[in-house]
């Protein structure tokens, strides 16, 4: 039995490339990107990509803070994933924050125009928004969610490799259940607060700072948890490949699978609700926001995210064969992924720099953070066994049935 | 239908009920149906029933619902009664949604129960031979049709040894039929229970 990670080479070598690739762009866009209009580009760019892969490495804790609430035993065999996912939270979370910080104090590019104070004064939604959309309330709030995050992420790792020593006993058992439901609790109490209403509104919904939906915190959290979902069952599917996680089979890629189906229709749900109160009420106000996406130059983009996000997904993962095997799998979940990553593209690109462009340093900047999530997560994979042996629901885990 | 002979035995543990199942299986006799008490996880593929089609006619359902709602919706508004409501298109496709999603919902429920009625023989007034009274209460009984091929004292014995209790021979109608238990089928449950006893 293969209990104990080693990062392959290749794995390494194919990291290192993707950062590189990443870095790389970088490079080029901060020479191709200069001057006032360019350099919005390139920030929104970095904005885009930053907060979605801390958002879908940060769905990984939510995923151990949610089954273990639900008391769920399934995700046992292979909880070792997702815990070395989340482990990413505080590279990522700290990358998001440097941006952040260029974004609000370096003023860089055309953003977040409710940081011209001068335009802010002359316009009366803007003032009065300026009780929460304000450079130090924003900051503070970054620093308290991602702080946040990246303890409670810190703590239920360590928390679960400190039990590997406990043994499977009766008492042992019930106090890692205790403990482990207290802190998820919390997590989940911050998260909801956090991704699913505050975070997606100061950190992407300001770009369009007049515009506001109700719906946005949600629709955001959805495509970032499905992504999340996804990426946990590419892991989960790359170690099986690797002869690792024994005790993992089809029933609980059939899981994953269910989620991943599951989510990417509630995700639709919500991206209609959004659209169609919009659409119906007809108010110049907030159609604005569908303007440049459904009858400018993103048309193809609107309709491309539908079909990737929701018609693929709906029909390839309907089937109970295809969510049980493992090369079906890793299709869809890698479109699934790239398919969130687009929607990010069109949240953001239509405020910022407006023109539908092929997104070339975009799609640079995202394979430099996928390469540095591999490597994060491999690293962290090899600093414990990948079965947490202790968990007195390891043997549910072992015999489930999907 | 057809009324035909069962061996019947039941047993008060799923531990025993399912390396009996595997054995009668393996044996090559006709398992009629197993009962149990509550939804035994794995009991159909060891008992080898085919997986259900059952979801395979809820996208069917499904489908057409959708086509339902929408082809209904678009021809009234386009062509039996077209109306001006706040200036929309006569096509309006954002607002036939929610209908057409409710409509997919409704015809695959609704499609869905019947169909597992139907193929569950189940319809208010229908009444189905009972094995044993305890069947659905607290034990699990298993019932083997007796063939023209089959001996029905080897099954017999064959179940004992598996662990089956209370083994007998009932002579029943093997689907559903209309009227009344005590007059259509409770005497010859007692009498087949009584003959049991007499054999215990």
């Amino acid at each position: 039995m293969k209990d104990q990670f080693v990062v392959p080479a290749r794995l390494k070598t194919t990291s290192f490339v993707l950062i590189g690739i990443g870095l790389l762009t970088l490079l080029i866009g901060i020479f191709a990107f200069s001057g006032e209009h360019g350099s919005t580009r390139f920030w929104a760019g970095l904005l885009q990509n930053s907060s979605f892969f801390l958002l879908v490495v940060l769905a990984s804790t939510f995923f151990i803070g949610a089954t273990t609430l639900a008391h769920g035993g399934w995700q046992v065999a292979f909880r070792r994933v997702p815990e070395a996912i989340s482990m990413a939270v505080p590279v990522l979370g700290g990358i998001f924050f440097v941006i952040l910080l260029f974004l609000i104090y370096g003023q860089k590019g055309h953003i977040y125009h409710w940081l011209d104070k001068e335009h802010v004064a002359h316009d009366p939604i803007l003032s009065w928004k300026a009780a929460f959309l304000n450079p130090t309330f924003f900051i503070v709030a970054a620093v308290i969610t991602i702080g946040l995050w990246i303890l409670f992420t810190i703590k239920l790792r360590n928390m679960s490799i400190e039990e590997d020593g406990w043994g499977l006993s009766k008492d042992s058992g019930k106090r890692i259940l205790w403990r482990n439901t207290v802190m998820c609790g919390g997590f989940v109490v911050i998260y909801a607060l956090s991704v699913g209403s505050t975070t997606p509104w100061l950190w992407l919904m300001s770009i369009d700072a007049h515009w506001y939906s109700t719906m946005y915190s949600w629709y955001t959290f959805v495509s970032s948890w499905v992504s999340g979902i996804s990426l946990i069952a590419l892991w989960v599917i790359y170690l099986k490949r690797n002869g690792y996680l024994p005790y993992v089979s089809e029933e609980h890629l059939h899981d994953l699978g269910k989620l991943a189906f599951g989510f990417s229709i509630f995700w639709t749900y919500l991206w209609f609700s959004q659209y169609m109160l919009i659409w119906y009420a007809n108010m110049p106000e907030e159609i604005i926001y569908f303007k440049p996406r459904l009858w400018g130059e993103w048309r193809p983009i609107f309709f491309l995210n539908l079909i990737i996000n929701f018609i693929t997904p709906l029909l390839f993962l309907m089937s109970k064969d295809t969510k049980r095997n493992w090369s079906s799998m890793t299709f869809i979940t890698v479109l699934i992924i790239c398919g969130h990553w687009m929607d990010f593209w069109q949240m953001v690109g239509p405020g910022t720099y407006q023109h539908l462009v092929f997104p070339w340093f975009e799609l640079g900047i995202g394979v430099g953070f996928v390469g540095l999530i591999i490597f994060l997560v491999s690293r962290q994979l090899t600093k414990a066994p990948l079965v947490p042996k202790s968990h007195p629901y390891l043997k549910e885990s072992i015999i489930h049935q999907a | 239908m057809a009324v035909k002979n069962f061996v019947v035995a039941s047993f008060d543990d799923e531990a025993v009920l399912f390396p009996a199942v595997k054995k009668v299986r393996t044996a090559g006799y006709k398992i009629h149906d197993v009962y149990t008490p509550f939804p035994v996880h794995g009991l159909d593929h060891a008992m080898g029933l085919r997986e259900t089609s059952l979801h395979t006619a809820g996208f069917i359902y499904g489908v057409c619902g959708t086509t339902t709602a929408l082809s209904c919706m678009s021809w009234i508004f386009n062509s039996d009664w077209p109306l001006n409501i706040g200036g929309k298109p006569h096509f309006p496709l954002p607002a036939f949604i929610p209908i057409t999603f409710e409509l997919t919902v409704l015809f695959a429920a609704v499609g869905m129960v019947m169909t597992f009625c139907y193929l569950c023989n189940l319809m208010p007034g229908v009444k189905k031979h009972i094995f044993h009274p305890r069947q659905t209460d607290d034990l699990f009984v298993m019932v083997i049709e007796v063939t023209a091929k089959t001996n029905a004292e080897e099954v017999k014995a064959l179940l004992a040894q598996a662990g089956g209790l209370e083994i007998n021979e009932q002579r029943a109608e093997a689907g559903w039929w209309y009227g009344r238990f005590d007059q259509d089928d409770e005497a010859t449950l007692y009498k087949n229970a009584e003959t049991a006893t007499v054999n215990a």
